[in-house]
């Protein structure tokens, strides 16, 4: 009687991949978007690790460790919550409701779009460091640094889905910018939570980016604590954050 | 029982139901969007659903696309609930406002569409369909209005849809390309697909619909055929040209409305316009330029929805 069957396994695992590799596309080519993403880590690093860098290789790749944090937060919160707010206003996101999108690919799209370009950041970050700034890591340093990049994105994937299922897409951009550069700053990825005042040392544990900071200095031999705590702090934020954000998305139509 | 009963009072020739509201409740907040809708929609039907801004057309087409959920009634989607996957892979979708990805091309937004069906129709059928062969390869944000209408109109079509929902297809394109598309939802209908169109132009929904469904604040004011719709309304306008004095006629029984417009009498009737038309050939030899017209869609659609006000 239903004439409709099942989708076979290889059909859907091509929907998802397309969906993503398509979703990596678009906003690469949207220069407004992608520049930023990809030239700030590199810019900042440039300038904090190697042009004023006058603790040579070592400061070099300290600075390579906090910009790694600092660069895998905008694919999350860019590249994710603001396209969702637009996404949300223009009635894209109403049309692949509709559409026999299978459950997921919309949000799965956009973390593979995330993580692929946290792996661009990473491949940028890992060029700048090795030919000008000189730093010398094992090849476990790089692929660990790698790993904390391309998974250390989800966190912010998912701040970034509920500021995008929470506000107009005219003030995304805004609200995005909002928790970026304070939180990257109050994390310790500008200047070293060292040299700030007390008080905000003490506050670091409350922000995502400062876990996350902690393992990439860590992936860099920067930082030597046990692994353990920031990846369950951030597991525990990734989780969170999205639970929160998906229930608003289906109530967000 | 229930089952061979039903069958017997459908007619076992008509064709199969796709979408069903039934008794629909649907309320955001204190505004009453949907109060108790009915609608039907067949196989190798057109179903016009026309109103006024508010009347509850979009909250209609929510429902039967699964985006909300009714507070009361039966939504059904192919015998189904729309917010299962299977239903919806037999459906098209165009909706008013569906912005696509910018810097997208055409063909690239076509086979992301085409992905998501079990046996969509190949890329160049689809563009061919909806005129859009010769922009396969520009991105959608450089494309005008009428451009980006089509190639909505095509990701549309491109699951090879038994059901279409065109919601206000024709805004901003031109005549030609409005009217190559009435040809293909003519195409299609005949292939036996429904569809469900929304449209504020109503030569639109005269020229295209086998069923026409008025809503107004929510309720179902009138639904029927085209003509039984344009039935409602019994006027007719006879204009002409004529020596006989405009306050005469509008003194005549069966005379709603009399009045001079660009020189020539108009006259509107309210029930059978043939007496009035009998007296005035017989009053005035020199009647000329004489037309008698009955009312549209147009003017049945503003006298049920001002009835409603």
């Amino acid at each position: 009687m239903n004439a409709v069957a099942a989708m076979p396994l290889p059909r859907l695992v091509r929907i998802y991949a397309a969906d993503a590799g398509y979703e990596f596309l678009r906003l690469l080519r949207a220069p407004g978007a992608s520049v930023p993403m990809l030239a700030f880590p590199a810019m900042f690093y440039l300038l904090f690790g190697v042009m004023f860098g006058h603790h040579g290789v070592q400061q070099a790749t300290y600075v390579l460790g906090s910009m790694a944090a600092f660069g895998v937060m905008a694919p999350g919160l860019f590249g994710f919550g603001v396209v969702v707010a637009i996404e949300r206003e223009r009635g894209l996101l109403a049309l692949k409701r509709a559409l026999p999108v299978p459950p997921g690919a919309y949000l799965a799209a956009k973390m593979v779009m995330a993580m692929l370009f946290a792996a661009l950041i990473f491949v940028i970050l890992a060029v700048l460091a090795a030919v000008i700034g000189g730093v010398r890591l094992a090849p476990t340093q790089w692929l660990a640094l790698a790993l904390v990049m391309v998974l250390g994105v989800l966190p912010f994937c998912a701040i970034g889905l509920l500021v995008g299922t929470w506000v107009s897409a005219q003030a995304a951009p805004a609200i995005a910018n909002l928790i970026y550069l304070p939180m990257s700053f109050l994390s310790g990825l500008w200047v070293p939570l060292a040299a700030m005042p007390h008080v905000l040392q003490q506050l670091a544990p409350l922000w995502p980016a400062w876990y996350l900071g902690r393992l990439s200095l860590r992936a860099v031999g920067m930082a030597h604590a046990p692994l353990g705590p920031p990846i369950a702090a951030l597991l525990l934020f990734t989780a969170v954050f999205f639970v929160l954000a998906v229930r608003r998305l289906r109530r967000a139509g | 029982m229930t089952r061979i009963e039903s069958i017997a009072s459908r007619g076992a020739c008509d064709p199969p139901v796709q979408a069903v509201l039934r008794a629909v409740h649907k309320t955001y907040g204190a505004q009453r969007a949907l109060d108790g809708v009915d609608l039907t929609l067949a196989r190798g039907q057109l179903l016009a659903l026309l109103g006024p801004n508010g009347a509850g057309k979009t909250t209609a087409i929510a429902l039967l696309l699964g985006l909300i959920r009714a507070d009361a009634g039966t939504v059904e989607l192919f015998g189904a609930d729309p917010q299962t996957l299977a239903p919806r892979r037999r459906i098209g979708v165009m909706l008013q406002s569906g912005a696509l990805p910018d810097t997208l091309r055409v063909g690239e937004l076509l086979r992301i569409t085409a992905n998501y069906y079990l046996r969509p129709r190949a890329l160049a059928e689809c563009a061919e369909l909806a005129g859009i062969g010769d922009v396969l390869h520009r991105p959608y944000g450089k494309l005008s209005g009428g451009q980006q209408r089509r190639v909505q109109f095509a990701l549309a079509l491109c699951g090879r849809p038994e059901l279409l929902f065109l919601d206000e297809p024709t805004v901003g394109m031109d005549i030609a390309a409005r009217e190559r598309l009435w040809a293909t939802m003519r195409t299609l209908v005949g292939e036996g697909c429904a569809i469900l169109l929304t449209t504020h132009y109503l030569e639109e929904a005269e020229a295209l619909a086998d069923r026409v469904t008025v809503l107004a604040r929510g309720r179902v004011l009138a639904a029927g055929t085209v003509d039984e719709i344009r039935a409602r309304t019994q006027r007719t306008r006879i204009r002409c040209r004529s020596a006989l004095a405009v306050e005469a006629v509008r003194n005549w029984p069966g005379v709603c409305e009399s009045r001079v417009e660009n020189g020539l009498l108009t006259i509107t009737t309210l029930q059978q316009a043939e007496p009035v038309l009998r007296r005035l050939l017989a009053e005035d030899a020199t009647v000329s330029a004489l037309e008698v017209q009955r009312a549209g869609l147009g003017e049945a659609f503003t006298e049920l929805t001002r009835e409603a006000a």
